[in-house]
């Protein structure tokens, strides 16, 4: 069971590899010449006037949120969507409850604004 | 297969007299060299065809366009990418002052990596995979969801305004739509009742060709595993993330040389990974559409099914070069209402409709193996 992923970890090493040569056979072979105005962060032409880690939109914090939630929501659908044939009209209906508290909540989100973005 | 290739080398090395001594040697390892073979036989048409998908790119663009594309270097330009990749080579690693070194120099693997890795799962016909693992479509979209970590690493680690914003974009909108996908795949789940990628398409195979695939059940989920597929690899017209008019590059404005061709093959790489997941989800993978058609169908049965993949695989690439020829780029705000107030429910629906259809007598696609 377990050494069917043994490949698939030797195929990640692969992958890791194909992104690293590249990257070590270009800074050996292409030219290394910096300087400050070559190596100063690019804004147009102009000089950088603050710190570019500045405050951001909450909204990119509150659809971060609604991800995990939605998600979550996904990885329960993932096990009950695989035996719905065995569990039957039982296993449905449990789901349906499950799915109509969080359209609750995706309701009241939708009416909060809290996916609006203008 | 194995035994073959065994025979092959036992057959070389004999010219020389060697074989017991190589074998004594290469005997423990074996199975790590097996597989390093098969790993190298997927990558390298892998990335020849990642080379050729930026040519195909150009090429199709500029006939839509009614212009020739690249056709200087080499006979049509067939040379083209290769051209690009040694320029791309040879051009100076620029490393801005006040970066994350090490961050910097990652993101970009971070980025290829996962969507080749992904290819350790995808059967090409049936028993033609790599790993036949059970979690098969979990570990997909695992490997997918660690390209977001890439973005927003590039994106920070280069301490650039523009970077930055653009990296906070495109993570919010690969993870928007990464939930439209979900929803879809838990549909296709419901369908095949695996999660094994063989099973996911042996499930769609019938005496009807292409109207027993999952596509037909499942058409609205189809057309919104596309959309969300074009939005997760930033592609036109959902490529706000690079925006090049109004946050010129996006996460990827600080790379040059090889960091900047690492992003662009993980682009495409991606592309063609989308491609080939919407062929074995929805579109019956290496089933030939034509199967139990009569005529067309006996006369057809000859094509391998890795034919028919392939096939497959270039219509939804060629859908993804239409649409970046036909759609001009969404507004961010349009692109998050689609996302969360069209699709999500959209999905959400359907899911319980599907999930109810299979109540009924109605239900047409059980597979083989529950049926029993």
């Amino acid at each position: 069971m377990l050494e069917n992923y043994f490949p698939v970890l030797l195929f990640i090493i692969v992958g890791l590899a194909i992104g690293v040569i590249p990257l070590l056979l270009g800074w050996i072979l292409a030219p290394n010449r910096p300087d400050d105005a070559k190596l100063s962060p690019y804004e147009c032409g102009f000089e950088a006037f603050e710190d570019a880690r500045m405050k951001f939109d909450v909204r990119y914090y509150l659809v971060a949120i609604l991800f995990i939630l939605f998600d979550l929501e996904i990885a329960f659908l993932f096990p009950w969507a695989i035996v719905l044939q065995e569990i039957g009209m039982f296993g449905f209906v449990s789901m349906m409850v499950f799915l109509s508290i969080l359209v609750v909540g995706f309701i009241y989100e939708w009416k909060k604004g809290a996916l609006e973005w203008e | 297969m194995e035994a073959q290739v065994l025979h092959f080398f036992q057959w070389f090395w004999d010219l020389f007299g060697l074989w017991n001594v190589v074998w004594s040697f290469v005997e423990p390892v074996w199975p790590l060299i097996w597989n390093l073979m098969k790993i190298v036989a997927i990558v390298a048409p892998l990335m020849i065809g990642v080379a050729y998908l930026t040519y195909a790119e150009r090429k199709i663009l500029a006939y839509m366009q009614v212009r020739v594309g690249p056709n200087r270097v080499g006979y049509y330009g067939l040379l083209q990418p290769i051209a690009d990749g040694i320029k791309l080579l040879f051009k100076e690693l620029i490393v801005p002052i006040r970066s994350n070194k090490l961050l910097f120099a990652f993101a970009p693997v971070m980025v290829l990596a996962p969507a080749l890795a992904a290819w350790a799962v995808v059967p090409f016909a049936d028993g033609m995979v790599l790993a036949n693992i059970n979690a098969g479509l979990l570990f997909i979209l695992a490997m997918t969801s660690i390209g977001v970590y890439g973005v927003i690493i590039a994106g920070w680690s280069s301490n650039s305004k523009y970077a930055f914003l653009g990296a906070m974009r495109s993570a919010a909108q690969m993870v928007s739509y990464e939930l439209p996908m979900g929803f879809a795949l838990v549909c296709v789940l419901l369908a095949a009742q695996s999660m094994n990628l063989t099973d996911i398409v042996m499930g769609q195979q019938s005496n009807a060709g292409m109207l027993g695939w999952y596509f037909v059940p499942l058409f609205p989920m189809f057309i919104v595993y596309l959309i969300s597929g074009v939005a997760e690899t930033n592609r036109a017209p959902f490529d706000m993330a690079e925006g090049e008019s109004e946050i010129v590059a996006g996460f990827h404005v600080e790379y040059s040389g090889m960091g900047f061709a690492l992003f662009f093959l993980g682009e495409y790489a991606n592309m063609i990974l989308i491609a080939g997941l919407t062929s074995l989800f929805f579109l019956g993978g290496w089933l030939n559409p034509f199967h139990g058609w009569m005529l067309v169908g006996a006369l057809t049965e000859w094509v391998p099914g890795i034919v028919w993949l392939l096939g497959k695989m270039f219509f939804v690439l060629f859908l993804f070069l239409w649409f970046r020829a036909t759609f001009p780029r969404y507004r961010y705000d349009q692109l998050m209402r689609l996302g969360w107030k069209v699709l999500i429910p959209l999905t959400l629906v359907w899911v319980v409709v599907v999930a109810a259809w299979m109540q009924t007598p109605y239900w047409l696609w059980t597979p083989a193996s529950v049926q029993g």
